[in-house]
C-alpha cells in the first residue's frame, strides 16, 4: 500500500503525538486536559480506521425472502464492532474530561491559578 | 444463585453505587457500602472455594457465548485477586465510618460512598472479566471514582495529586487500549482465551510486539512501577486516610493482576519472556524501585507520604516475582499481592487513626503516641515487623519464598538486595516507632485512642498479618496453584 492509503493511520500518529506532546509539555492545566483529550481522540480514530472496509455498507441484516437474500449474502459491510467499543470508550473520555475540568475548577477556587509552576511554588511556600 | 456468582459479584456493588449516591444520608450510604462489599466478600469467597481445586468457571454474560458474548472467567489466580479486594473492602468500609466523618465534609459524605462502592466495582470487575475490552470499561470505572477520592482529602494539595494522577492514570489507560486495538485489529477477537489461540500466528508480524509494549508501558503505569510511579506519593499523602488504606491495599495489586494475566494468559509466558524478554527490563526496574525508594522513605517526614514510598518498593518486590518467570517466583509474587494487601491496609488504617486523634500524621506529631493511643501504635508496630519481614508476621512468607525463588534461579545477588530492602524497612519503621514510644509526650493535648469503631476493623487486619504469618497453608497452597496456572504447568 502506499503512502496516501495509509491516510488515517498518519493521522492517528500526528494526532496521538501532538496529543501527548502537549500533556507533556504545558503547564497549563486545562491546556493539560485539551492534550490529553486529542491523545484518546486519536486512539478512536484508530480503532473506527481499522472497522472500515473499502466498497462496505452498513452492517444490516436484510430480509430473508426472495432476491434480497441473494443480495445479502454477497454484502460487503463494515465491522460495527470497532464503532461500538469506541462508543464506550468516548463515554470514558468525556467523564475523564468531565473530572479533570472539574479538578481544575476546584484547584483554581483553592490556589486562584490554573498555571502548573505557579500552584508548585505556592505550596513550596507553606 | 451460585451459578451466577461471578456476574453478581460486579452487578449488586454497581446497582448499590447509585442508590448510596441517591439516598444522601450518611449512616444509610455507609451501610449500602458495607453491605456492597460483604456481598462481594461473600461472593469472592463461593468462587474462590469453587475453583480452588483447578476447576475454571466460565460465565457467559447475556447468555451469549464466549467469543462472541462477553465471559467471565474465574479461576484460581483471580479468584485469589477478588478476594483480597474483597477483604480488604470489608475490613476498610466499617473503618471508614468515623474517618470520613471528620475528614470529609458532611453534604458529600454519600457522593464519597457512591464513589467508593464504584471504585470497589471497577476493582472486582477487572479481576473477574475474561474480555480484554471490558477490562479497560472497569479500569476506568475504578480509576475515574479512586480520582475522585482522593480529591476529597482535606488539604488543598489532594486536588492537584488526583489531577496528577488523572493525567498519568489516563495516559496509562490509553496505552492499554492502543494495545488491546492493535491485537484486535490483527486477531479480529477480544476475548483472552480466543486471543491467547489466535496471537500464536500473527506473532511474528511487527504489531503485536509494538500491542505488547505499549500494554506492558500502561500496566506498569497503573502499577506504578519505578520510575512510573511518580503519581502515588501525593495521591497516597493527601487522600482521606480511609482511601489511602483501601486504595494501597488494592488498586496496584489489580493492576499487578492484569500485568499477569496479560503476560502469560494472553500473550503467553514463552512470547513474554523468551521472545520480547521483558524480564531484562522488569528485574532492574523491581530492584532499583526496592532500593531507591526505600531510601527515600527513610527521609521522609511525613509518615504516610513514607509508606507510600515503602508501598512502590513492595510493588518492586511483587515486579521482581514476576520476572523471575517461574512457579516459585510467581509464587511468591502472588503471596506477596495477599500479604502487601494486608500489612499496607493496617498500616494506613493505624495513620488514619491517628490523623482521627492528633489532625497530622508528621513524624515530630508521633511523639509520645505510644502511651496515649497504646493500642493503635501496638497495630504500626505490628505491620512494621510485618513490612520488615520479621518472622510470624506474613512479610516474612513473601520475603522467604521470593529469596528461595531467587537462589532457585541462580540469582544470589538478587536475594542479597531483597535482605538490603528490609534492612532499609526497619530504618523507616524504626524512625516513626522512636518518636512514637521514645520521646515524650506534650503535655495536655487531651489526645486519646481512637474509637472502637476503628480500631477493630485495624485489629482484625493486623490478626491476619499474624495468623497468615503462622498458619500460611491457605494462602501458599492458592498463591501455588495460581502460579501454575498461570505458567500452565499441572501439578
Amino acid at each position: 500500500m502506499n503512502i496516501l492509503g495509509h491516510f488515517n493511520y498518519w493521522i492517528v500518529i500526528v494526532l496521538m503525538m501532538m496529543g501527548f506532546y502537549t500533556v507533556i509539555s504545558r503547564g497549563n492545566l486545562v491546556k493539560k486536559l485539551i492534550g490529553l483529550s486529542l491523545f484518546q481522540t486519536s486512539v478512536f480514530i484508530l480503532y473506527i480506521s481499522a472497522g472500515k472496509i473499502t466498497g462496505g455498507t452498513a452492517p444490516i441484516l436484510i430480509d430473508d425472502h426472495g432476491e434480497a437474500a441473494e443480495a445479502a449474502s454477497h454484502v460487503l459491510y463494515s465491522n460495527p464492532l470497532p464503532h461500538v467499543l469506541i462508543l464506550t470508550a468516548i463515554v470514558v473520555g468525556i467523564a475523564t474530561t468531565a473530572l479533570g475540568l472539574s479538578l481544575v475548577v476546584r484547584i483554581n477556587e483553592a490556589y486562584g491559578t490554573v498555571e502548573e509552576e505557579v500552584i508548585h511554588n505556592r505550596d513550596e511556600s507553606l | 444463585m451460585s451459578d451466577h456468582l461471578p456476574v453478581l459479584l460486579v452487578v449488586v456493588p454497581l446497582i448499590a453505587a447509585p442508590i448510596a449516591a441517591l439516598i444522601r444520608s450518611v449512616r444509610l450510604s455507609w451501610l449500602i457500602a458495607c453491605g456492597a462489599s460483604w456481598w462481594a466478600l461473600y461472593a469472592a469467597w463461593g468462587l474462590l472455594s469453587r475453583v480452588r481445586g483447578g476447576e475454571v468457571i466460565s460465565y457467559a454474560l447475556g447468555g451469549w457465548p464466549a467469543p462472541y458474548g462477553i465471559e467471565y472467567r474465574v479461576d484460581a489466580v483471580n479468584a485469589w485477586v477478588i478476594l483480597i479486594v474483597a477483604a480488604i473492602a470489608s475490613v476498610a468500609t466499617p473503618y471508614a465510618y468515623q474517618s470520613v466523618r471528620r475528614e470529609v465534609e458532611s453534604d458529600r459524605v454519600s457522593l464519597f460512598y457512591s464513589a467508593w462502592i464504584l471504585c470497589l466495582t471497577g476493582l472486582l470487575g477487572i479481576s473477574v472479566t475474561g474480555d480484554v475490552f471490558n477490562v479497560f470499561v472497569f479500569l476506568e470505572i475504578s480509576s475515574l471514582s479512586a480520582y475522585a477520592l482522593i480529591s476529597l482529602g482535606q488539604d488543598r494539595r489532594a486536588l492537584t495529586s488526583a489531577y496528577q494522577y488523572l493525567i498519568m492514570g489516563s495516559i496509562g489507560a490509553t496505552f492499554i487500549v492502543i494495545g488491546i486495538g492493535l491485537m484486535y485489529i490483527m486477531t479480529g477477537t477480544l476475548n483472552m482465551m480466543d486471543l491467547s489461540e489466535r496471537l500464536p500466528a500473527v506473532m511474528d508480524t511487527r504489531a503485536i510486539p509494538v500491542a505488547f509494549a505499549f500494554l506492558t508501558v500502561g500496566f506498569s503505569l497503573k502499577l506504578a512501577l519505578f520510575p512510573l510511579h511518580l503519581w502515588l506519593p501525593n495521591a497516597y499523602t493527601f487522600a482521606p486516610s480511609a482511601v489511602t488504606a483501601f486504595i494501597a491495599a488494592t488498586a496496584t495489586k489489580v493492576a499487578v493482576y492484569m500485568m499477569l494475566r496479560f503476560f502469560f494468559t494472553v500473550f503467553g509466558a514463552a512470547f513474554a519472556f523468551d521472545v520480547m524478554q521483558v524480564d531484562l527490563i522488569l528485574l532492574p526496574l523491581a530492584l532499583v524501585a526496592i532500593l531507591s525508594t526505600s531510601l527515600v522513605a527513610i527521609h521522609q517526614q511525613n509518615v504516610k507520604r513514607l509508606l507510600a514510598y515503602s508501598s512502590v518498593a513492595q510493588i518492586g518486590y511483587m515486579i521482581l516475582g514476576v520476572s523471575l518467570a517461574s512457579v516459585a517466583g510467581l509464587t511468591a509474587g502472588l503471596l506477596h499481592l495477599f500479604n502487601h494487601a494486608l500489612m499496607k491496609g493496617a498500616l494506613f488504617m493505624a495513620m488514619g487513626c491517628v490523623m482521627y486523634r492528633v489532625g497530622s500524621v508528621r513524624i515530630d506529631a508521633m511523639a509520645g503516641l505510644g502511651k496515649k493511643m497504646p493500642w493503635t501504635m501496638a497495630a504500626f508496630v505490628v505491620g512494621g515487623l510485618s513490612i520488615i519481614g520479621v518472622p510470624l508476621t506474613v512479610g516474612f512468607i513473601s520475603k522467604w519464598y521470593l529469596v528461595q525463588a531467587a537462589l532457585a534461579a541462580g540469582l544470589w545477588w538478587v536475594a542479597a538486595l531483597v535482605m538490603v530492602g528490609s534492612l532499609m524497612a526497619v530504618i523507616y519503621i524504626w524512625r516513626v516507632v522512636e518518636v512514637a514510644y521514645l520521646s515524650p509526650a506534650p503535655d495536655g493535648d487531651g489526645v486519646a485512642e481512637a474509637p472502637l469503631a476503628m480500631l477493630i476493623p485495624l485489629w482484625v487486619l493486623v490478626a491476619a498479618n499474624v495468623y497468615f504469618g503462622v498458619n500460611a497453608g491457605l494462602t501458599t497452597e492458592v498463591a501455588t496453584r495460581a502460579a501454575e496456572i498461570l505458567m500452565g504447568v499441572t501439578s
